[in-house]
């Protein structure tokens, strides 16, 4: 017989999760692929909040969990956005070829 | 069976999100991607999330994974130089985080007392009116804000996409 599951399980899987989003962040290049990984941040969060509904068997939990993925989707359409202005101005989407402000 | 269940979905997730970091194409990520969101959606079906289960189908896997994939094509950028990696993060790096995330689990045994197993239609407060409710009396003012928020994006992304100077 397999271990029987608690929402501690859950919290494991999200920080991995998170753990693998922030790797995304700091290592990727490409703008579109670190934008993915912040989605993955924020699935992190979103698993994070229901496993602790559960735990506390209370829904409000969810409530916020709705909140971030509405947040992420506003997140997102500006970010893609700003993407689509940038590499018409610069022919780019490496986030270290952007590099107008360095020094 | 729950178990089984929650140990499958997990790895699945777990192994495409290490998918949509390592790949070098943005193409893949974004597949991989969508399935982290899939998994994570049977996940929240087993902590009786019905709802968000729903929302994260439709709005993530749906909607954002969409225009994911939109801005990829038209972008069209190619593959991203591949950097060294010394060999020392090479190889004691997957080992350390897979320590630190042990660390986090012992921490999190400690700090949360045992309350109850994660059953398969165990928690019924998961529902479409469940969350439906606080969501417009308890938390009506950040729904509002959330609104606002939602207005400000869609305005923004347009104006930032839309090609200057051309009428």
């Amino acid at each position: 017989m397999l271990e029987p599951i608690t929402p501690v399980h859950f919290l494991l899987l999200s920080a991995a999760l998170l753990l693998v989003g922030t790797i995304g962040v700091l290592t990727r290049r490409n703008i579109v692929v670190i934008l993915m990984s912040i989605e993955l941040i924020l699935n992190a969060v979103n698993l994070n909040l229901v496993a602790f509904s559960r735990y506390f068997g209370e829904p409000s939990g969810q409530v916020f969990a709705i909140f971030v993925i509405t947040m992420a989707a506003a997140e997102t359409a500006v970010a893609l956005g700003i993407l689509i202005a940038l590499f018409r101005n610069r022919q780019t989407v490496f986030a270290d070829e952007i590099d107008l402000l360095k020094w | 069976m729950d178990a089984i269940l929650f140990l499958v979905f997990a790895f699945i997730a777990v192994a495409c999100g290490i998918n949509v970091v390592l790949q070098r194409h943005p193409i893949n990520s974004a597949l991989s991607l969508i399935g982290v969101m899939g998994s994570l959606a049977v996940l929240y079906l087993l902590l009786g999330g019905e709802f968000i289960a729903a929302a994260q189908i439709i709005v993530y896997a749906g909607a954002v994974m969409v225009l994911f994939l939109f801005v990829i094509m038209l972008l069209n950028a190619g593959r991203e130089r591949t950097q060294t990696v010394p060999w020392v993060v090479r190889l004691l790096g997957p080992p350390a985080l897979i320590l630190f995330v042990s660390a986090l689990g012992v921490i999190a045994y400690r700090l949360l007392p045992y309350r109850d197993l994660v059953r398969f239609g165990g928690f019924t407060r998961g529902g479409a009116a469940d969350v439906g409710r606080p969501l417009l009396t308890t938390y009506v003012l950040p729904f509002e804000v959330t609104t606002v928020a939602i207005l400000v994006a869609i305005v923004g992304a347009v104006l930032l996409a839309r090609k200057e100077g051309g009428e």
